[in-house]
């Protein structure tokens, strides 16, 4: 099979903008969860508003039953429901497009999507009567109705559904040499993300089960350290997968805006193995101060086997900044350490939205996470604002932000209509980076003022935090009225588009915007562009700049790390 | 002629979707909740004062 050729068959079109081969099937299925992500994400970004406008104090917008209500109905909605129906999505066209593969089975892309709509249907109406307030965690012995567990199950057997028909898609493509060699990094990045979904949902049908057949009285009660033991490799792993779907993003992004390529195949492959293998033991964060684990269990998966998931996190965090800074500077923007930065596509949305991502994700949510996940350390922290500071900047400020900066090619390419509002699609991302920065550190100020997470009423105990505290959750609600505009905005664009897009079948899409390679004869170059290589030669990569933001970015995490060591020591004072 | 370049061992490993997902699954399996469950299993009824 040829993606050039002429007349491909039925089951397949080529895409007027890239010239890959788009299965039909599989592009029917991609639109259907890509809306229903968008969908869920409206439902989840309007809990969130409800949520910043009662946390910020002076507001205090919700009544109390409602505020935990909310809160459940906020993470599930954002935390598993949007985040896995695009998954699905990325997981359909990166074994299909990136294979030129046909999708295994429609019938079981129907059974995948209908257990995860119905079953995501199914919770959000039982929390919304008010039968769930038992928050997404559900500890034991917190009860909800036996409609909101079933609901889960059906969503997470839904998209481990899916997953097989990625699993079976790489299978056929395989079987039948679609491709030659190994798979492009993006469709491995893709297999990672799958491989921690299969180990995600596993731990969610062993808790999940038992729980649902308590709720109906079948079974007594499990024991709530059991639950929260395995209830934590379903939660704390499913966003796991996202950080390889957004890796991939990445990728992807930077490697359309830009013409980007891995610097190393092997080494981003290798950071890959290295999530597949060890980011799943950071569940243990969570347990971090109960009792019935020892410290030796705590220590290995949070410390010692964990920081090879970090590494891999500070491998992609350098690899795809120096791509794009070798693309870059091979297309002759080559002044100076960040000419080539400067003069990158930040009016293309998607671009702008990734290298976003990128630093919200690194700079905040990574130096966050792994300070807080240290034992020690988390003792102060644990249960605070600050962790909903540290996953608000890693799943929405870097997840998300990446999803929706992808969806800036995928509508014009699967939906393949134009978008409408161009301009404000160009500051789309900017305002929703801007919006989750303040929400993240909002709370993260806040939590290390001692504010509970989880909590209504910070004035419950009496005013204990002192103004600073009001102060912090005020920027929290600034931030979260900026963001939910941010995401307002993002889904009028992509529903206007949908309804009033223009066509762009038979030609390409309209261009948001790519580098153009320089000439020095013309006298527009910076400096001289990258000489041509002799035959056999290796390129020489020229990642000064990127060096220079990674040194930057050790010098941030070194300085947070040893400032809250500080703050551990100030819990004890020596007299 | 053309000999089969042979392949690095840890190129085999990332060309097998299959081996992979079978470390992916046991390596938390046993690193986090088997060892965690063991843990809890093997804590003593608290006695009463």
């Amino acid at each position: 099979m040829n993606a050039s050729n002429p007349n491909p068959p039925l089951w397949k079109r080529i895409c007027d903008t890239t010239g890959l081969p788009v299965c039909r099937d599989a592009e029917f299925f991609i639109k259907l969860n890509a809306v229903c992500a968008v969908v869920f994400l409206l439902v989840g970004g309007l809990a969130a508003i409800a949520l910043a406008l009662t946390r910020w104090q002076a507001v205090h917008l919700l009544p109390v039953e409602w505020f935990y209500r909310t809160l459940t109905l906020h993470g599930l909605n954002m935390l598993i429901f949007w985040i896995l129906f695009f998954e699905v999505a990325i997981l359909y066209f990166a074994c299909t497009t990136l294979l030129n593969a046909r999708l295994f089975s429609r019938k079981v892309a129907w059974a995948s999507f209908g257990m995860m709509l119905v079953g995501s249907l199914m919770v959000d109406g039982i929390i919304l009567v008010g039968q769930a307030d038992v928050m997404m965690t559900s500890y034991l012995p917190l009860l909800a109705h036996p409609l909101f567990y079933l609901g889960i199950i059906l969503v997470a057997v839904g998209t481990l559904t899916g997953v097989f028909n990625f699993f079976a898609t790489l299978w056929q493509a395989k079987k039948q040499r679609t491709y030659e060699g190994s798979v492009s990094l993006v469709v491995f990045g893709a297999t990672a993300a799958a491989i921690i979904a299969v180990v995600t949902l596993l731990h969610g049908a062993v808790v999940m089960i038992p729980t649902f057949l308590h709720s109906l009285g079948l079974i007594a009660q499990p024991d709530p350290a059991w639950y929260r033991l395995i209830w934590w490799g379903l939660g704390h792993q499913s966003q796991q997968v996202n950080v390889c779907a957004m890796v991939s993003c990445w990728y992807l992004i930077g490697s359309i805006t830009t013409g980007a390529k891995p610097l190393n195949e092997t080494v981003c492959r290798g950071a890959f193995v290295l999530y597949i293998l060890f980011i799943n033991i950071a569940s243990a964060h969570h347990l971090l101060v109960d009792p019935g684990v020892g410290s030796s269990w705590k220590i290995w998966n949070t410390s010692y086997a964990m920081y090879l998931a970090v590494l891999a996190s500070m491998i992609h965090g350098f690899t795809v900044p120096a791509s794009i800074e070798v693309a870059m500077r091979a297309k002759g923007y080559t002044k100076g350490l960040f000419g080539w930065l400067t003069n990158a596509p930040w009016r293309n949305p998607a671009f702008a939205g990734s290298f976003l991502s990128m630093c919200i994700f690194g700079f905040i949510g990574g130096i966050t996470g792994v300070t807080l996940g240290t034992q020690q350390i988390n003792i102060i922290a644990h249960n605070t604002l600050r962790i909903t500071g540290h996953f608000h900047s890693t799943v929405v400020g870097g997840t998300s932000l990446a999803f929706m900066a992808l969806t800036y090619y995928v509508v014009p390419l699967l939906f393949r209509k134009d978008f409408v509002f161009r301009p404000l699609a160009r500051i789309q991302p900017y305002l929703f980076a801007g919006g989750i920065v303040l929400v993240s550190l909002g709370m993260s100020f806040a939590g290390s003022l001692g504010v509970a997470r989880r909590s209504w009423d910070i004035e419950a105990t009496g005013s204990v935090h002192g103004p600073s505290a009001h102060l912090f959750l005020a920027v929290l609600g600034l931030g979260g009225i900026v963001a939910f505009a941010a995401l307002l905005l993002f889904i009028l664009l992509t529903v206007g588009t949908l309804l009033f897009g223009e066509s762009n079948v038979g030609r390409p899409m309209a261009d948001w915007g790519t580098p153009k390679t320089l000439s020095t004869a013309t006298g527009h170059g910076h400096g001289a562009a990258a000489p041509a290589l002799a035959p056999g030669a290796e390129p020489a990569h020229d990642t000064r700049g990127t060096l220079v933001l990674a040194l930057v970015f050790l010098a941030c995490f070194a300085v947070y790390y040893f400032a809250n060591w500080k703050a551990l020591a100030d819990v004890w004072p020596v007299r | 002629m053309n000999t089969p370049e042979k392949k690095h061992p840890l190129q085999k490993l990332m060309d097998n979707p299959w081996l992979l997902l079978a470390l992916g699954v046991a390596i938390p399996a046993l690193s986090y909740s088997v060892w965690g469950w063991i843990e809890l299993v093997l804590v003593k009824p608290a006695t009463l004062p």
